[in-house]
């Protein structure tokens, strides 16, 4: 089953296509190792900044209809602190590679946090420019290409390891976004983070999230998270990561019909748990072989050749 | 298993039925919720109070044939003050129940060790263990004044209709035996076999009933306390070692809790996820 689901993304070798995603878990090296033995192909970490932060006060979190939303603010020990967590799960298992999610308020904090993470023994890097709930960062860098473009150039000159982007679909056209990210060098696309939400309870009339905003995730992502890998395969040459409510196998096949090389899973460990991964490449695994494809890869984009 | 797709961890408000003093500084707050009535003990639900915060508490009662469950909260920070001030009628939000609470073996001889607001999550297991036939309950309760003594009465009252065993300490010697609670715990481990333990209070006596437990191998539980988030399994706020609280906890076996012993005892992290030393 190995050699069936073996992908390899701007050099990074993932035994399968599935990838714990930013923001779950990720904080410290123990809960990266715990998602690595329930087989997920690749990590990618909480994102950190230069300096700690606390993140937002509760309700951080609240279910909606077919979702979650979050506002957590970026919570996280600050990238010094966290070296320390990287370097331990690198040491527990080289094959499963370790994306550091990388966040920062201006494009030289992105590549200061990027150079450190990579010293620590990153092996690629992630740069969260699609946070759609925290000020002068995240998703108001994403939304500009100008900027995004800015961001990646900071970081491609600071260090050598791959650069995921990680987009916002709160965008009028995520392709410009895609098309800028890449020819400032960025090497794969991740899509997408999460949709700007809020809920309001009719009770107390109150916003739930004590940002009032916040992020959607799960479910009720999928179809637009879809839409956006399709229209970004047509568009540019990388590798594209797909992330929006995937939760089961034909989840994940849909996304790689579309154009995704890989898979990034979040949402649904609160309902499938840390199993999903090993849930997802088997499903995955027969769906290759029932039809009779002897790679993965066969089936990115697919959807785009017929 | 399915926090997220089940109806539990959907946010609903309740009306606070009626409230109850404790101690000078706990109160009980009594709710109707048909989901977190079902609970078993030891799960937590999370408490939202609109406009101020949202945090974890133990079920402190848990009645399904009435559809009533109590939280009992010390006054402690921001969020608990404001629950504090709350009377009957007005309105909080609740998700849960969460987690995996007290595991109930068929164990004859109970040890059970409470310290401070510990009592909480404690006191629906006590009931349910009393009652059943065939079970011998010691009890051991602790705090540091007589005063702060959580369900005294409560648990005297159901102890002795059962026919169980009690023991009191206070740190300062107001009622029962001065000192720790974990000294007559200590005593009566090296005096006779007990089945299972079940702790839940601070946790520097958790860990020293479990160092206590693990030499004298005897089964264990306790519940844990971490800054919580989500409570679905996700944020990872909550996390001891491999474990999250909020999922794989808060009750812990005696094995677990030795899988994580270079964190338990000694730190936990802040919502910014650095280390603080307990």
């Amino acid at each position: 089953m190995a050699n069936r689901l073996a992908v390899e993304i701007a050099g990074l070798k993932l035994p399968n296509p599935t990838m714990l995603a930013a923001g779950i878990l990720g904080l410290t090296s123990a809960s990266l190792r715990e998602a690595i033995e329930n087989g997920a192909g690749a990590v990618v970490t909480k994102s950190v900044g230069l300096k700690p932060r606390e993140g937002y006060p509760n309700p951080t979190v609240v279910q909606v209809s077919c979702g979650l939303l979050n506002a957590m603010g970026l919570p996280n020990p600050g990238v010094h602190d966290f070296v320390a967590e990287i370097r331990e799960v690198k040491q527990f298992r080289v094959e499963v590679p370790i994306i550091v999610s990388v966040y920062g308020f201006s494009a030289e904090e992105f590549a200061e946090v990027a150079r450190i993470a990579e010293k620590a023994g990153a092996d690629a890097l992630e740069l969260n420019v699609s946070c759609p709930h925290v000020e002068k960062t995240g998703s108001e860098i994403g939304q500009s290409p100008s900027l995004v473009a800015e961001v990646v150039e900071k970081v491609k000159s600071a260090t050598k390891k791959p650069i995921f982007l990680k987009l916002t679909p709160n965008v009028a056209d995520i392709v410009e976004v895609a098309k800028k990210g890449v020819e400032a060098g960025a090497d794969v696309i991740t899509a997408v983070n999460t949709l700007r939400a809020m809920k309001i309870d009719v009770e107390t009339a109150q916003p739930v999230l004590a940002n009032k905003m916040g992020g959607l995730s799960g479910p009720a992502m999928k179809p637009a998270a879809v839409r956006c890998v399709y229209e970004i395969y047509e568009a540019v040459d990388v590798p594209i990561i797909g992330c929006g409510g995937v939760a089961t196998w034909q989840d994940a096949v849909e996304f790689m019909l579309a154009g995704a090389s890989a898979v990034q899973i979040g949402t649904a460990i609160a309902s499938e748990g840390l199993g999903v991964f090993k849930s997802v490449t088997k499903g995955i695994d027969s769906y290759l072989r029932r039809r009779g494809y002897g790679s993965v890869r066969e089936i990115v984009g697919l959807s785009h050749r017929l | 298993m399915s926090a997220y797709h089940t109806g539990s961890n959907q946010l609903r408000t309740v009306k606070i039925l009626n409230v109850r003093d404790e101690t000078p500084t706990i109160k009980s707050f009594i709710f109707h919720d048909r989901f977190a009535a079902k609970a078993s003990p030891g799960q937590f639900v999370m408490i939202w109070i609109p406009g101020v915060d949202e945090v974890p508490m133990s079920l402190s009662t848990i009645n399904p044939k009435e559809c009533n469950i109590a939280i009992t909260v010390e006054k402690v920070g921001e969020a608990t003050r404001k629950l504090h001030r709350m009377k009957a009628g007005e309105v909080v939000g609740i998700r849960g129940p969460f987690g995996r609470g007290y595991t109930l073996t068929k164990a004859k001889n109970v040890m059970i060790v409470g310290g401070g607001t510990g009592l909480a999550s404690l006191a629906p297991l006590t009931e349910k263990i009393a009652k059943q036939r065939g079970r011998r309950v010691t009890f051991l309760l602790g705090a540091k004044t007589r005063e702060e003594l959580l369900f005294l009465e409560r648990m005297k009252t159901l102890l002795a209709a059962n026919k169980h065993r009690m023991g009191v300490t206070t740190e300062d010697g107001s009622y029962g035996t001065k000192g720790l609670i974990t000294q007559p715990a200590e005593q009566l481990l090296a005096k006779e076999r007990f089945d299972m333990v079940y702790a839940c209070g601070p946790e520097l006596m958790m860990q020293k009933m479990f160092l206590l437990t693990e030499r004298s191998n005897v089964p264990f539980q306790a519940s844990l306390e971490r800054l919580m988030r989500c409570a679905i399994g996700l944020c990872g706020t909550c996390v001891i070692g491999k474990y999250r609280v909020c999922r794989d906890g808060p009750v812990f076996s005696g094995e677990q809790l030795s899988e994580v012993k270079e964190e338990f005892g000694h730190f936990k992290r802040g919502f910014n996820s650095q280390k603080i030393a307990i």
